[in-house]
C-alpha cells in the first residue's frame, strides 16, 4: 500500500557545527556511516517504509554530495510520477534557511501545494530504524496535535538545545524544558515530530508575524499548552550524532548482532545508493575479527574491531584495530592503525603508524595523503 | 519511427543449461548465480553498455521468471532508454500459428520486426553462458574493416582441448575457410566463442531462407554458417585475448568462480572502466565475527561469518555459524551453513541450510576413488539435515535427513 496521507520532511543541514570535521565538505545528511550508508538514508527509508512517499529534503550548503547520493531517488523509491523526492535548496540565500522556522517559511509554497493531511519532520542527526506507521496510529487515537518522538536516557551531553519532556499518565506532554541542567535519565525529544500540515503553516506563520524564531521555545515550548502534545517514546537503538566520538561510537555498536537486528530489520530495510563493486575480496593471510565491511573492499592485512565502508584497501602487514574507514580510501603495507577515523579516499602510505585514544578518535580527513 | 540504431544485440537466453542439473531447475542458465553478487546474464549485457550498445533483445524460452525479473527495466545496467534499452522476446502466437524457438537461427527469425525497427547495420548474436569481459566495439570496428558479412570472435585454446570446441580454420588474413565441429584432429586452435556480428542485410536474407530450407534445424552453427561460408560470404575470425569461460558446466562453473580468487586471472571485477553491473540487494554490510577465519575469498554484503571460509565464494546474506567450515565452495544467497558443519568443493544453491555437523563434499586428497570425485551440488531451498553426509560429486534435489 502506498500513500497513507502523510508527507514528510527531512532537514539535512542541521547539527553540522557537532561534527565540523565530518561536515567540512559535506551536509550532515551526507555523512558516510555504517559500512554503506549516509545518515540520511535512515530517515529517509524510515519514511518510505512507513508508507510515506512524499519527501521533502531541506538543504542549505555544502549539499553537492547529497544531491549526488539523493539522484532522483530512485534507491528509495521515490523517483515517481505522483510525488516522490523533492530537494529543497534555499531560493535565493542562504540567509533565507537562518533557523528552521524561517525555512519553514521559506517552504511554504511547497508546504501549501501539498495535499497530504500530516507531516513528518525529522533531522539526520539520529540513527534509527522507527515505524512512522506506528507513530501516525497512537498521534490519531491521542486526538494529538503534535506527537513528539523522544527517547528515555541520560542526555547526549553535546545535544544542541536538548528539549526535555514531561508527561501525565495519557502521555500528555505537560512540561517543555529546553537546555535545562539535567543529570540522569530524562525524556528528550529526538528531532522527529509529526503535526498536521495546516497547523504547522499557521504556527509558522505566527512565529513569523511576530518575529519569534526558535522553533523549540516559541513553538513546542510555547504551544504546548494551548496545543494537544503528546510523546511518543522509541525504545530501539537511537543514537544521537553530536560529536566525533558519538559517531565513532554509534558505528562500532553495530559490531552487536542486537543493534544490527534492530537498525537493519529485515522487513524495514535502509534503503541507500548502490554502486556496483564487486564482492569483498580476502587475500591470503588476510586475519579478520569482529568487524563491519562494505562490498568491493580488497584485505591483505589484519582487521579488528573495525567499519570498513566500501572500496577500501587494507596492505600486507597491515593492522588496523578499532577504526571507521570509509570509502576507497587506501592503507598500505606494514602499517598500523588504532582508533582513528579515517575519511573518504584518503592514502595512507606503506609502514605508517597512526594512533588516537578510545574516547578522541584521530581523524584524517577527504582526499588526504598520510 | 525509433531513431537508427547502428547496431542491435541480440542475447540468446532461452537454454535450459541441463548440465546444470539442479541449479536450472528453476531458472534459465544466464539466470544462475555467480561471483558472489551477479547473475551470468550480468556479463554481455554489462559488455554491451560497456560497448556503447543501446539496444539489446534478450530471447528467453525456458524458465524466465527468475530472468524477466531480474532484468526488469533494465535500469541497473543503464539499459531503460526512451526509445531502446533491454527488451525481453518471448516467443509468441502469430496468425499463421504458434510456435516456440525452434533453434538459435530461429529465435532471431521470430524477431526480425523487432530488429527491423532499428534500421540497424550490424547485428551482434550473444549467448547468456559465457564469464568474459569484452568490447564488442572493436569487434565491429574489425568487422567494418574487413567489409565482412559475418564476424566470428574466436579464442586460442590449448591443442588438447579444442576437441571440444567448434573450430574455425583460417587463411593468413582472418578470413575462415572452413568449420569444423568438434574435430578429433584440430587442424587449428582458434574455437568459436559464439559470439557473432552479422551485417543485417545479409543475416536477414539467410534467416529468411532458412526459415523455408527443408531439414534445417534453424541452427547458427549447424544450418546457417555452414550456408554462408558455402555461398562464398566474407566471414572473418575476430581473435579475443583476455578471460574467457564457458560456465555450461558444473565443473566449468565452479573454476570460474575460483578464477576470480586467483590474482593471477585476468578478470579484474574491481576494474572502473569496464564495470560489470547488476541488480544489487538491499543488506547491511557484511559481518565478519570475532573468531571467524577468512581467507583466499570473496565475500558479499549481508554475511554473517562466524566459522572458517578459505578459497570460497559467498553470496549476499549467507550465514557461516561458529564452528562451520566452509572450503574451496560456492555459497549461493541466503544459505545458512549451521555449527559443526563442513562444506567442501561444493556448490550450495540459495537458502538451502545444511544442518549441524554435516558433511558436504571432500578435497580429492582425502578420498582413495579418486574417480568418483567432483564438485557436490545442493539445490535451492533444501534442508540437508544435521550429521548427514553428501558425498562428493552427489547433485542433491531433495531435502536429507539427519542422522542425529
Amino acid at each position: 500500500m502506498r500513500g497513507n496521507n502523510v508527507m514528510g520532511i527531512i532537514f539535512s543541514n542541521l547539527h553540522e557545527n557537532l561534527i565540523s570535521q565530518l561536515t567540512e565538505l559535506r551536509t550532515m545528511g551526507a555523512v558516510p556511516f555504517g559500512g554503506r550508508y549516509r545518515l540520511i538514508d535512515f530517515p529517509l527509508s524510515n519514511m518510505v517504509n512507513s508508507g510515506i512517499n512524499k519527501v521533502g529534503v531541506i538543504t542549505k550548503t555544502n549539499y553537492q554530495s547529497l544531491t549526488d547520493h539523493l539522484g532522483a531517488g530512485k534507491a528509495w523509491d521515490l523517483s515517481r510520477q505522483r510525488n516522490g523526492l523533492f530537494i529543497l535548496p534555499p531560493f535565493m540565500d542562504p540567509s533565507d534557511y537562518a533557523n528552521r522556522v524561517k525555512t519553514f517559511n521559506a517552504i511554504m509554497p511547497f508546504l501549501k501545494n501539498s495535499s497530504e493531511e500530516y507531516v513528518v519532520i525529522s533531522d539526520c542527526d539520529v540513527v534509527c530504524n522507527i515505524d512512522f506507521q506506528q507513530v501516525f496510529e497512537k498521534h490519531l487515537a491521542n486526538n494529538a496535535d503534535i506527537t513528539l518522538v523522544y527517547k528515555r536516557d541520560v542526555l547526549p551531553p553535546k545535544l544542541q538545545e536538548p528539549t526535555v519532556l514531561s508527561f501525565d499518565a495519557k502521555g500528555r506532554v505537560v512540561d517543555v524544558l529546553v537546555d535545562p541542567a539535567i543529570t540522569g535519565s530524562c525524556s528528550y525529544y529526538m528531532n522527529i515530530m509529526l503535526i498536521k500540515r495546516e497547523l504547522l503553516m499557521k504556527l509558522i506563520n505566527q512565529c513569523i508575524s511576530k518575529n519569534t524564531m526558535s522553533f523549540k521555545r516559541d513553538i513546542i515550548q510555547g504551544e504546548y499548552k494551548n496545543l494537544a502534545v503528546y510523546g511518543y517514546e522509541f525504545k530501539g537503538f537511537a543514537p544521537m550524532i553530536t560529536s566525533m566520538s558519538d559517531y565513532f561510537n554509534a558505528n562500532m555498536s553495530l559490531k552487536s548482532k542486537d543493534v544490527r537486528d534492530d537498525l537493519f530489520n529485515g522487513s524495514r530495510p535502509v534503503y541507500t545508493k548502490v554502486r556496483d563493486d564487486r564482492p569483498t575480496k580476502y587475500g591470503l593471510g588476510s586475519k579478520v575479527s569482529n568487524s563491519l565491511i562494505g562490498n568491493g573492499c580488497n584485505i591483505e592485512g589484519e582487521v579488528d574491531n573495525c567499519v570498513l565502508f566500501k572500496g577500501v584497501h587494507i596492505g600486507k602487514g597491515t593492522k588496523v584495530s578499532n577504526c571507521v574507514i570509509m570509502q576507497d580510501t587506501r592503507v598500505g603495507n606494514n602499517c598500523s592503525l588504532s582508533y582513528v577515523v579515517v575519511d573518504k579516499d584518503v592514502v595512507i602510505r606503506d609502514d605508517k603508524t597512526l594512533a588516537g585514544q578510545p574516547s578522541y578518535p584521530v581523524y584524517i580527513g577527504k582526499l588526504s595523503v598520510v | 519511427m525509433y531513431p537508427k540504431q547502428e547496431v542491435v544485440a541480440m542475447l540468446l537466453a532461452g537454454g535450459q543449461g541441463s548440465c546444470l542439473g539442479v541449479l536450472t531447475q528453476k531458472l534459465a542458465k544466464p539466470a544462475v548465480p555467480f561471483g558472489g553478487k551477479y547473475r551470468i546474464i550480468d556479463f554481455p549485457l554489462s559488455n554491451c553498455v560497456n560497448s556503447g550498445i543501446e539496444a539489446v533483445g534478450v530471447l528467453t524460452q525456458y524458465q524466465p521468471l527468475v530472468l524477466n525479473e531480474y532484468i526488469g527495466s533494465g535500469q541497473p545496467w543503464d539499459l531503460d532508454s526512451m526509445n531502446s534499452g533491454v527488451r525481453i522476446l518471448s516467443p509468441y502466437q502469430q496468425i499463421k500459428g504458434t510456435d516456440w524457438y525452434k533453434g538459435t537461427a530461429n529465435a532471431i527469425y521470430q524477431n526480425i520486426n523487432y530488429i527491423d525497427r532499428y534500421n540497424p547495420d550490424y547485428v551482434v548474436i550473444l549467448s547468456g553462458d559465457h564469464i568474459y569481459k569484452m568490447d564488442y566495439s572493436k569487434m565491429i570496428a574489425a568487422h567494418k574493416e574487413n567489409n565482412a558479412d559475418c564476424t566470428i570472435a574466436v579464442i586460442d585454446v590449448p591443442l588438447a582441448e579444442a576437441s571440444r570446441f567448434g573450430i574455425m580454420n583460417t587463411n593468413p588474413d582472418g578470413s575462415i575457410y572452413e568449420f569444423e565441429e568438434k574435430p578429433k584432429h584440430p587442424k587449428s586452435t582458434n574455437a568459436s566463442m559464439g559470439i557473432y556480428v552479422f551485417s543485417w542485410d545479409k543475416l536477414r536474407k539467410y534467416l529468411i531462407e532458412d526459415e523455408t530450407t527443408e531439414g534445417s534445424e534453424h541452427d547458427f552453427r549447424k544450418d546457417v554458417l555452414p550456408k554462408m561460408l558455402e555461398d562464398g560470404c566474407r566471414m572473418f575470425a575476430y581473435e579475443f585475448q583476455g578471460y574467457w569461460k564457458d560456465v555450461g558446466t558444473i565443473d566449468s562453473l565452479w573454476e570460474a568462480n575460483m578464477d576470480l580468487l586467483d590474482p593471477n586471472v585476468p578478470l579484474d571485477l574491481s576494474d572502473e572502466s569496464w564495470k560489470i553491473y547488476s541488480r544489487n540487494p538491499v543488506v547491511p554490510p557484511q559481518y565478519i565475527q570475532e573468531g571467524a577465519q577468512v581467507q583466499n575469498s570473496m565475500i558479499a554484503d549481508g554475511c554473517d561469518i562466524g566459522g572458517s571460509v578459505d578459497f570460497s565464494v559467498l553470496f549476499s546474506n549467507v550465514v557461516v555459524k561458529p564452528g562451520a567450515v566452509v572450503q574451496d565452495s560456492i555459497i549461493m544467497p541466503g544459505s545458512v551453513i549451521e555449527e559443526g558443519a563442513v562444506v567442501q568443493y561444493a556448490i550450495v544453491s540459495e537458502n538451502t541450510v545444511i544442518g549441524k555437523n554435516a558433511h558436504v563434499g571432500a578435497r580429492p586428497e582425502d578420498i582413495v576413488d579418486k574417480d568418483h570425485w567432483g564438485i557436490a551440488v545442493i539445490g535451492d531451498n533444501l534442508k540437508i539435515g544435521a550429521g548427514a553426509k553428501i558425498a562428493p560429486k552427489e547433485m542433491i534435489a531433495k531435502d536429507v535427513e539427519g542422522v542425529e
